[in-house]
């Protein structure tokens, strides 16, 4: 039966997206797990957004390697910085085709105006795209602090286009790959304007990426075919499906049916039976985000480094990987991912040894130990159950004499007073990282400029803070590495935090899928992807 | 209202209600559904009751080497877990007797909260009528005008998911129902012969409210609270099942099923019994709401 | 006439703006703050927080919060959604047709099944079909329906693969929306096998939708007609010796048939609420599952904006009932 329709659907397809290619396209549907929040990846943050409108639809400057945190070139074939470290000049990729759609012929190839668009309805309030519908706000822009750090965007001519910087800022080469630095067709924009039809840009989106956009059905499908005259030439496949599939039981059930040929986020207890699938291959990566307990290291006794370190001796990780992350989980040493570079390998973990530990804790001259262990009220990919890692805490420190007690608030309220330099005890938490720079791990984590903000250890180490500082302003990759590197020894030595897990990220597809790399940086990318026939 | 049962206040005595309560025992055991009914109910209220005694093991363990294992008449299944065990190794039998416990709490509950609120409203709207009562009235419109199911979940998305916060919510969703029967009947009894004696003979307010009026408002009431109580249970469990009632682990079972939804294709058990007990209970409850119903209304009892 | 039409009107209108309220309040005391929460582990400096609460008026006094909320809504504006940034009525209006035409479906499989069922159990009073049909009609009225549902997805779509898992038509297929309801934008394509798809994704969610409200008309109708059928008017046909059908047809069923029009008419709400449960299991793009998803994110202005409309419609077909009702039965509208 599902034989016999095939005709059917190639003559559907054809017609409806005017696809004028061979009679044999190739179509890959994707079951994803939820509906994008719009088309314009700009004003969102969601990861789910950004698969189904940066990584298909659109192309930045500069883009993430595939399958790496590191940068490669995209929009632009090259760029210089100056030695300041203040100006980035960027030399656009001539010949750039914007994709033609039911809605949209461009008349010209991509340019700096382009690129100066792209980012000044983002920065400049009088701008009639700052707000082009009710409601937009440029979340993660502003996350970025660009506004503070971006001086001016300068178009030195049609194919060059200068950053100036108010600072130098090493990761700012990172931050433009990131999905708020998509680059929109400023023709296309005009157009809307000039129709007052601005809104649509966030609905039939234009962009220069490896697929354009064909329809998308609210909450259910959205369509894609490969962009004809992508800069890196067509994609092997001709039509992209994303079926919204919002349950992980039934996108394992169509997975399973053929219905779709690839889906993410599996659940936990279902990916030894997909394993075992002899049609289907799973992929596994360790996801980009560190889940952590963080000491409050202005607090007594634990603004000993000693004390630390005897706390997280006591905690068994292993037991915490199998019983809260059941398995998709990976023991973390060190705050930042493996997958992410300047990874310090040679660093150490602390043993678990609950008696050493309680010796430490008597010489460090700590006895009664009563402390709060803060537990999220949410399921966060960092940290599937916090409640009940604090439990297997709490069990943990008794055995070395600590008493915790967990306290929860509701989640707004939970990130607000964790913030607060005098909150009482250790913070469960963690993060997910951004744009796969070690800087938005450890400065934003660790970093003195956070305290009584995102570093919830209210941690600011000199040694530390030097070295991170210095990486900042180096533009060469490898010195960075080594700052990077050095930081970590001292962040061990210090423990500010237990580090406790690296989530790992299960990808089930069907053996037919050829070429698809799962991303360090969670995303979901489907260019240079293959089916077999 | 048939008209014969006016002359005075309505059978009182002792004796009177003795004989009411033979004559509707007459009718209700007539009712096999009924009988039925109440036979399962008890047998609920019993399994309850007991259930530490009657389940084989506590609702929490979880044995690590019977992960998902199948009811003992399949292959794989064994004795020691009579109808199979669930993802993470509890017995799903001793679950669904603890399960009782939960369901009949929540019913109780509910049923409660929802009809002392309901008949004090009424009571008032119905006894002083004026402003008062088309405030209340309005209220009760407005509570009825959005989906009762809709409402209990954005209830309780502000209270906080839980099973003590689902239950109010279900309750404050049930109450206009109760406060409309009970003004309904006040305002056809207060003007009847026997009030107006009484309140003539210089009954107080809370008096002719509470001894003269309420008694006879009751039969209406019994019905609809039978009504709510498996309401009640069947609107838990959806919220559980939707994640805002009872917590895991927790064995209500709405939440059992909310567990068990990923391991539909795979392991129909888990699936199916919390399900099939809601189903029972709720149906016995209903089976024996009819039968009360023909029971306590004269019209169809002639018929 | 004209003045019981008045009556109502003025009736609905101060429910309707106790409705508003209700839902402005719920929406400001939900815990949490949407911005803290939009912001998540990333945090937001008090500058920028302080220009988003200014961006969705939430600094306003919630007085003038309210009133602004009013105004809106008499121009049509629902407000904001925070998470997509769309105005809360297009992506209201962009699911709401999923809902209809799902249960559009799910009522006129409980009617068609319904009213026939319980005018024959009224016939053969106490017979085997009576019997047996109200045994039915009780266990469905008992149904938990979220599992009801997947014991149906387990046998239909697991078992015997009959049926499609979720969604309401095969990827395969692929056409413009015209109406919304999917059976309809399917055979207006033209697509050979699109209708038949539209159809069997819409099977499984009806008979889960429809099953409560089966149960309720069969059981309304059983009743209605027993009292019709001892009415005197009845009696006295049957004695002047017309055949039963037309007795039942006619004369019966045609008055019978007033109580069971109301009571299919205010199931509105009761499908609202098994919408919520349906749409979740079969996901179905409708918006019952977009209020549940609205709820756990957060989204205020949605919340607030889908409870207005929800109880709006609710409450506007209820009183189109009640004017058909009056219409109908003048003797109510004198009252």
């Amino acid at each position: 039966m599902k034989i016999r329709k095939i005709p059917t659907l190639l003559a559907a397809t054809f017609l409806a997206t005017g696809l004028a290619t061979a009679a044999s396209a190739k179509t890959l549907v994707y079951c994803s797990e939820g509906s994008p929040e719009g088309f314009d990846p700009a004003p969102y943050t969601a990861g789910t957004t950004f698969d189904a409108s940066g990584r298909t639809i659109y192309n930045r400057l500069v883009e993430f390697e595939h399958g790496k945190t590191s940068v490669v070139p995209g929009l632009a074939e090259s760029w210089d910085v100056s030695d300041d470290g203040l100006e980035y000049t960027f030399h656009l990729r001539p010949g750039v085709k914007f994709q033609t759609t039911d809605y949209f012929t461009p008349t010209r190839d991509f340019n700096a105006d382009d690129v100066i668009f792209s980012f000044e309805r983002q920065r400049d309030e009088s701008s009639p795209w700052y707000q082009y519908s009710p409601g937009i706000s440029w979340e993660y822009f502003n996350g970025m602090s660009m506004p503070a750090l971006i001086k001016d965007i300068v178009k030195v001519d049609d194919l060059t286009v200068k950053f100036v910087l108010n600072r130098p800022e090493a990761p700012m080469i990172a931050n433009l790959a990131m999905d708020f630095a998509s680059i929109m067709s400023k023709e296309y924009a005009d157009k809307l304007q000039a129709e007052g039809k601005m809104e649509m840009l966030n609905q039939q989106p234009v962009g220069t990426g490896p697929y354009q956009f064909v329809a998308y059905q609210q909450d259910a499908v959205i369509r894609y075919k490969a962009n004809p005259d992508y800069w890196a030439g067509k994609q092997k496949i001709d039509d992209l499906v994303f079926a919204i599939t919002t349950d992980a039981a039934v996108r394992r059930q169509k997975l399973e049916a053929g219905e779709c040929q690839i889906m993410p986020y599996p659940a936990p207890a279902d990916i030894e039976a997909l394993q075992s699938n002899p049609n289907l291959t799973v992929g596994e990566q360790e996801g980009l985000n560190v889940g952590y307990l963080a000491y409050n290291t202005q607090q007594a006794p634990f603004d000993k480094a000693e004390v630390r370190k005897a706390l997280n001796m006591a905690i068994d990780k292993q037991a915490i990987i199998d019983a809260v992350f059941q398995g998709a989980g990976k023991i973390a040493k060190n705050p930042i991912p493996p997958t992410m570079w300047s990874y310090n390998d040679a660093v150490v973990d602390d043993p678990y040894d609950p008696e050493a530990a309680k010796k430490m804790l008597a010489d460090a001259g700590v006895s009664d130990l009563h402390m709060n262990i803060w537990a999220m009220p949410v399921q966060r990919p960092y940290n599937p159950n916090a409640r009940r890692m604090a439990e297997l805490m709490q069990a943990d420190l008794a055995k070395i004499g600590v008493t915790a007690d967990i306290v929860s608030y509701e989640w707004g309220e939970y990130l607000d007073r964790s913030k607060a330099v005098d909150h009482d005890g250790a913070v469960l938490l963690g993060w997910t990282g951004d744009n796969g720079d070690p800087d938005n791990f450890l400065a934003v984590l660790l970093g003195c400029d956070a305290v009584g903000g995102s570093n919830r250890a209210e941690w600011c180490y000199q040694p530390f803070e030097d070295l991170i500082q210095k990486a900042k302003v180096t533009s060469d990759i490898a010195e960075r590495t080594k700052l990077y590197e050095q930081a970590q020894v001292v962040f061990k030595e210090q423990a500010p935090w237990l580090t406790i897990a690296h989530s790992k990220v299960f990808m089930p597809m069907s053996s037919k899928v050829k070429g698809f790399v799962m991303d360090p940086l969670g995303y979901h990318r489907f260019d240079d992807v293959d089916v077999a026939e | 209202m048939s008209e014969q049962a006016l002359p005075g206040a309505p059978a009182r005595t002792i004796n009177g209600r003795r004989q009411m309560l033979a004559e509707f025992w007459h009718y209700f055991s007539k009712n096999r559904g009924a009988v039925t009914g109440l036979v399962v109910f008890i047998l609920l209220v019993l399994i309850a009751v007991f259930a530490p005694l009657l389940a084989p093991h506590n609702p929490d363990q979880q044995f690590r080497d019977h992960l998902l294992s199948p009811p003992f008449w399949q292959d794989g299944g064994s004795l020691t877990f009579l109808l199979g065990t669930d993802a993470v190794g509890r017995d799903i039998l001793s679950r669904l007797i603890h399960g009782a416990r939960f369901s009949l709490f929540i019913g109780v509950v509910v049923v409660t909260i929802a009809m002392t609120g309901g008949i004090l409203i009424g009571l008032i709207s119905g006894f002083f009528r004026g402003w008062l009562d088309t405030l209340f009235m309005r209220i009760m419109d407005i509570i009825l005008a959005f989906p009762s199911l809709l409402l209990a979940l954005v209830l309780v998305a502000v209270l906080g998911p839980g099973l003590i916060n689902a239950m109010i919510a279900i309750a404050i969703v049930y109450q206009p129902h109760f406060v409309r029967l009970t003004r309904a009947s006040v305002l056809s009894e207060r003007e009847r012969e026997y009030v107006i004696s009484a309140r003539v003979a210089g009954a107080g307010v809370l008096r002719l409210m509470f001894i003269t009026i309420l008694p006879n408002c009751l039969a209406p009431l019994i019905v609809q609270g039978t009504l709510a109580f498996s309401n009640a249970i069947l609107d838990a469990a959806a919220l559980g099942f939707l994640g805002m009632g009872a917590q895991p682990p927790t064995p209500e079972w709405g939440t059992m099923l909310a567990e068990a939804r990923e391991f539909i294709l795979r392991a129909w058990w888990v699936v199916t019994f919390p399900g099939l007990a809601i189903l029972i209970t709720v149906l016995a409850i209903n089976l024996m709401g009819d039968g009360l119903r023909d029971a306590l209304d004269p019209k169809l009892k002639q018929s | 006439m004209l003045r019981f039409f008045v009556n109502k009107l003025l009736l609905v209108l101060p429910t309707l703006i106790g409705i508003t309220i209700v839902a402005f309040a719920f929406v400001r005391v939900l815990p949490g703050d949407p911005i803290l929460l939009l912001a998540g582990e990333r945090g937001v400096s008090p500058e920028r927080y302080h220009k988003l609460l200014v961006q969705f008026g939430y600094d306003l006094p919630i007085w003038q919060q309210y009133f602004n909320y009013v105004i809106g809504l008499l121009h049509g504006d629902f407000g904001i959604s925070i998470s997509t940034k769309r105005p809360v009525i297009d992506e209201f209006l962009a699911r709401f047709p999923a809902t209809l035409e799902l249960s559009v479906f799910a009522m006129t499989f409980a009617t068609v099944i319904g009213i026939p069922a319980g005018i024959i159990s009224a016939v053969k009073r106490s017979s085997v079909f009576d019997q047996l049909t109200m045994g039915v009609a009780l266990t469905g009225y008992s149904m938990p329906i979220f599992w009801w549902g997947l014991l149906l997805i387990i046998l239909f779509s697991g078992m015997l693969h009959w049926t499609p898992v979720s969604g309401r038509i095969d990827l395969l297929y692929f056409f413009p929306p015209v109406t919304g309801f999917m059976t309809v934008d399917a055979l207006l394509s033209g697509q050979k096998g699109a209708f038949q798809s539209a159809v069997s994704h819409l099977i499984l969610p009806s008979i889960v939708l429809g099953t409560i409200p089966l149960a309720v008309i069969a059981r309304q109708t059983r009743s209605a007609m027993l009292e019709v059928l001892g009415e005197d008017y009845v009696r006295t046909a049957r004695a002047k010796g017309l055949t039963p059908v037309r007795v039942i047809g006619l004369h019966a069923f045609r008055n019978a048939l007033i109580p069971v029009v109301t009571t299919i008419g205010l199931q509105v709400g009761l499908l609202m609420a098994g919408a919520i449960l349906t749409e979740t299991i079969f996901s179905w793009p409708g918006i019952g599952k977009w209020m549940i998803d609205s709820i756990s994110r957060r989204d205020y202005p949605v919340v607030q904006g889908g409870l207005v409309l929800i109880a709006g419609i609710v409450m506007l077909v209820n009183l189109i009932v009640d004017l058909l009702y009056g219409l109908i039965n003048p003797r109510i509208s004198h009252q």
